[in-house]
Formats: structure tokens, sequence, C-alpha cells
């Protein structure tokens, strides 16, 4: 059995956030992650990032990633990376157990951070497993990671900032996108994102949905139909399109296995995008000593995941017995970034869906 | 289908291997997840379901739907989409859930 102050599970922007804040607050970090890079899905985000300078706005993830990997060689005596390490349980007497490789692994920690992430929804047609159709991460993964095309020519599911980002992005790799359609009558994403598609000849079409994919081993055609502003079908409006991808970016859900499995107080939260854990203002869950941040704790950007995991970091270190020197002042700018990530129209409905949220504080 | 000009991206590719497919041998490279070096192959079809055998493809990219389970190297189950691909692994279509031995 290992011990060590803190563990965390997910190297993404949450976890490597947490584990630079936590180290520099003197505690003793392990980072896990079940891949054999540090990251999380940074490494295929090759756009550059919205919000302020303190969440790298302007560089573009992947070189992010890069920068956040680099400071966590800072605290090398500090810091111990597992990779290809899969956590596979988390117990009541907090003992995570871990496949690394084949191997099992008992690790002990005395504060624990989950920055586990999220997985792409899927979406109910007939033949909606054909082969040809992917989440809008895996085809991101595969042409910005790995090189390699999804296909000839792709429809897009989803117009949200992901769905509008990956149609871009798959142009500027070559790739026909025949067009991007959701179910509601506006698009959810920037309108700087859908301009730039709309500017390159890509239709952008709202109050649109897939009803059919064809196919026999592989997509061939998919089935659309018009809605209206109640997203209800309109009969007689179907129409085909010939693609051999349909990418589906209809949105995330938390990776929240892990919190179940620990007894955290959970709470379906549609704004969040799923069951999420309730948490206190710095992220402690119901159960003390175990923290959250990132995607797991309710679908938003990068740059909130970043933020939240230093104030994660800060806060499980200081339960850990290591309060960092500027304690009060780091964790102050972690707040007042988030209101400022969450604040204006964009942000209604994250700001709707923490409230509720919120751990109510008990006989304090 | 590989994609060789990127304005951004430079890829970072291991050595060419090859590896078979039922039988037949393909080159990859490696390092890349077994899944990408199939696909650059056109081969989209990578698990099946168990009790229709309804094929299925690459879904998520980051091991976590399933959908691409194969037999490498005489081992069911594997997750071709994060199983990095080696020199002369032999690639299976899976049927069923699979035996080990």
């Amino acid at each position: 059995m290992i011990h060590t102050e803190i563990a965390i599970v997910g190297g993404g922007p949450a976890g490597l956030c947490a584990a630079i804040k936590a180290a520099e607050s003197g505690a003793k970090v392990i980072v896990l992650d079940r891949n054999s890079q540090l990251g999380g899905q940074l490494i295929k985000q090759t756009h550059m990032f919205f919000g302020s300078q303190k969440q790298y706005a302007s560089h573009r993830g992947i070189d992010i990633a890069n920068i956040l990997i680099s400071k966590l060689e800072d605290y090398k005596d500090k810091i111990t990376v597992m990779l290809d390490a899969t956590v596979i349980g988390l117990y009541e007497d907090r003992v995570l157990t871990i496949d690394q490789g084949g191997k099992y692994i008992k690790i002990k920690p005395d504060t624990l951070i989950i920055a586990t992430g999220a997985s792409e929804k899927f979406q109910a047609f007939p033949n909606n497993d054909l082969p040809g159709i992917y989440g809008a991460g895996a085809v991101q993964t595969l042409m910005n990671v790995y090189g390699v095309a999804p296909g000839e020519s792709v429809f897009m599911v989803g117009a949200g900032n992901i769905g509008l980002i990956v149609s871009y992005q798959l142009m500027q790799a070559g790739i026909k996108v025949k067009g991007v359609i959701c179910r509601g009558p506006k698009f959810g994403g920037y309108a700087v994102h859908a301009s730039k598609l709309r500017r390159l000849g890509v239709p952008v079409m709202p109050s649109h949905k897939v009803v059919y994919a064809h196919g026999k081993d592989k997509l061939e055609r998919i089935t659309l139909i018009k809605l209206d502003e109640n997203k209800k079908e309109i009969p007689g409006t179907e129409f085909d399109i010939e693609v051999d991808v349909l990418c589906i970016a209809t949105g995330l859900t938390p990776l929240a296995e892990l919190l179940w499995q620990m007894g955290c107080e959970m709470k379906y939260i549609s704004e969040l995008s799923g069951h999420v854990p309730l948490r206190d203002k710095n992220l402690m869950t119901s159960l003390d000593g175990i923290y959250v941040a990132g995607d797991v704790a309710g679908i938003e950007e990068a740059s909130s995941a970043m933020v939240e995991g230093s104030l994660a970091g800060l806060c499980a270190a200081k339960a850990a017995g290591h309060i960092h020197p500027d304690f009060e002042a780091l964790v102050a700018d972690c707040h007042k970034q988030l209101y400022d990530l969450r604040s204006g129209p964009e942000g209604e409905a994250i700001r709707k869906g923490l409230s509720k949220a919120e751990l109510k504080e008990v006989g304090l | 289908m590989r994609i060789e000009q990127h304005p951004i991206i430079t890829f970072n590719k291991g050595r060419k291997v090859q590896f078979t497919f039922d039988g037949k041998v393909y080159e990859g490279y490696e390092g890349e997840p077994i899944a990408a070096a199939l696909h650059d192959a056109g081969i989209r079809v990578l698990g099946h379901t168990h009790k229709l055998g309804r094929p299925r493809g690459f879904y998520c990219a980051i091991g976590n739907c399933s959908s691409c389970l194969m037999v490498v190297n005489g081992k069911p189950n594997v997750r071709v989409c994060v199983e990095k691909l080696k020199e002369g692994m032999a690639v299976e279509t899976q049927i069923g859930r699979g035996d080990i031995k």
C-alpha cells in the first residue's frame, strides 16, 4: 500500500492545475491517469482558448497541456505521476485500487481530488451504432492526435462550441463537412465559430435532427427532419444526405463512477449535464477530504476546469496540513476567476445549475 | 487515410510496423492505437454486439464506450482505440464475449 498526502485522479486540465497548486502548497501528490500521456483532452484541442490571460486565453489547448506539464516538472520532488494507471475502485476506507499494466496497486491518500472529466453522450435514432458514427471528441482524437482522417465527408450533429470547432478543424485537415445541425432554433456555440464555417460554405442549420442512419456495415446516408420552434418534428420535411461520417457533438456527461462508488451525495442537474456531486464553495464533496474539479463536477469549459483544479488543489493541500503562503489571496482569486468565466448570458445555465449543486453546510 | 498536410499540427509518428488483421498483413505506426491503423486501412467495423452481432466501429476513442473490442494476440476484449500498435501484432475480429485461454 502506497501512502500519499493527496491523490489526484485524472491528469487533464483540472487535475494538472490541482497538482501544481497542491505541490506549491508543500503537499506530496500522486497524479493518476489511465492514458499514457498527461493533458487529458487538451492534447487534441488545436484551437485557441477564450477566457482571460490567467486561463491561457489565446493559447491552443495542445500548448496549454505542455505548459502545465512543464510546470509539473518544477515540483518533481513533490509530484509523482502514474500513467497507464486506471483507478478501478475507491472504497469507504478511502483506499484507491489501481490497475497499471496488469499490476494491482493500492494507494491510501489523506485527501483526494477526483478530476476524471466526462464522456460523450449518444443520440437516440435507428442505427445510431453504425460504424462511421463517432463522438466529436473521437473525431478530434483521430485526426488531431493520430493524423488519421475519419472519412471522406462528415455531417455534424450539435452546434455548440464543440460541434462548431470540430467542424472547422475537420476542414483544416482537408475533410469535407456537409453541414451542422442542432435541434433548437438557435445554435448554442459562439457566433464567431459559426460565422467562420458559414464563410467557408458550410451550412449551419438550427431546428433539425437526425431521424435515421442508413447503411449495412457502415454509414452511407442519413435522414434529417425539420423541427418547429418547440423542437417538434414537422411531418413531410425529411431529406437525405450522403455521408460516411456522422459526428455527434451533443454534449458530454460527467464520469462520476468513483464518486458514486465512494458514496458522495449526488444529484441530477440538467444544466450541468448529468449526475454531479454536491460540493461546497471550495469544491469539497459531501465526504470530508474528497474534492472534485473540472467536468466531473459539471460540464463546462477547460478554462473553468483549470481554475477549479487550482482551487481544489489549494484546499485539499490545506486539509492535508499544507497551507499555501498566499492561501487566502489565491482562493479569492480562483473564486473571482470562476465568477468572471460564468458571468454574462452564456454562463446563465451554469450559474443556475451550480446553485442547485451547492452543499448546504449543516450545523455551522 | 492519413492527413498529410496540416496548418497547425506536425504529427510525430513512430516507426512503420506490420501487423495482421484477420490474417491479412497491414502497416501502421508503432505506438498509435490499433484502431488508428485499422482506420487508415479503411477498416471501420471493429467490434460486434454480443447478442445481435451488430457491427460496431470507433465511437469514443478514449477507452470508454466498449464499441471497439477485438482479439489481440489471442486476448479477447481489447479496446483497440487505446491499445498501442506493436510490430507483429495479430488483431482479429471478436465474435461473442470471447474466451480467456
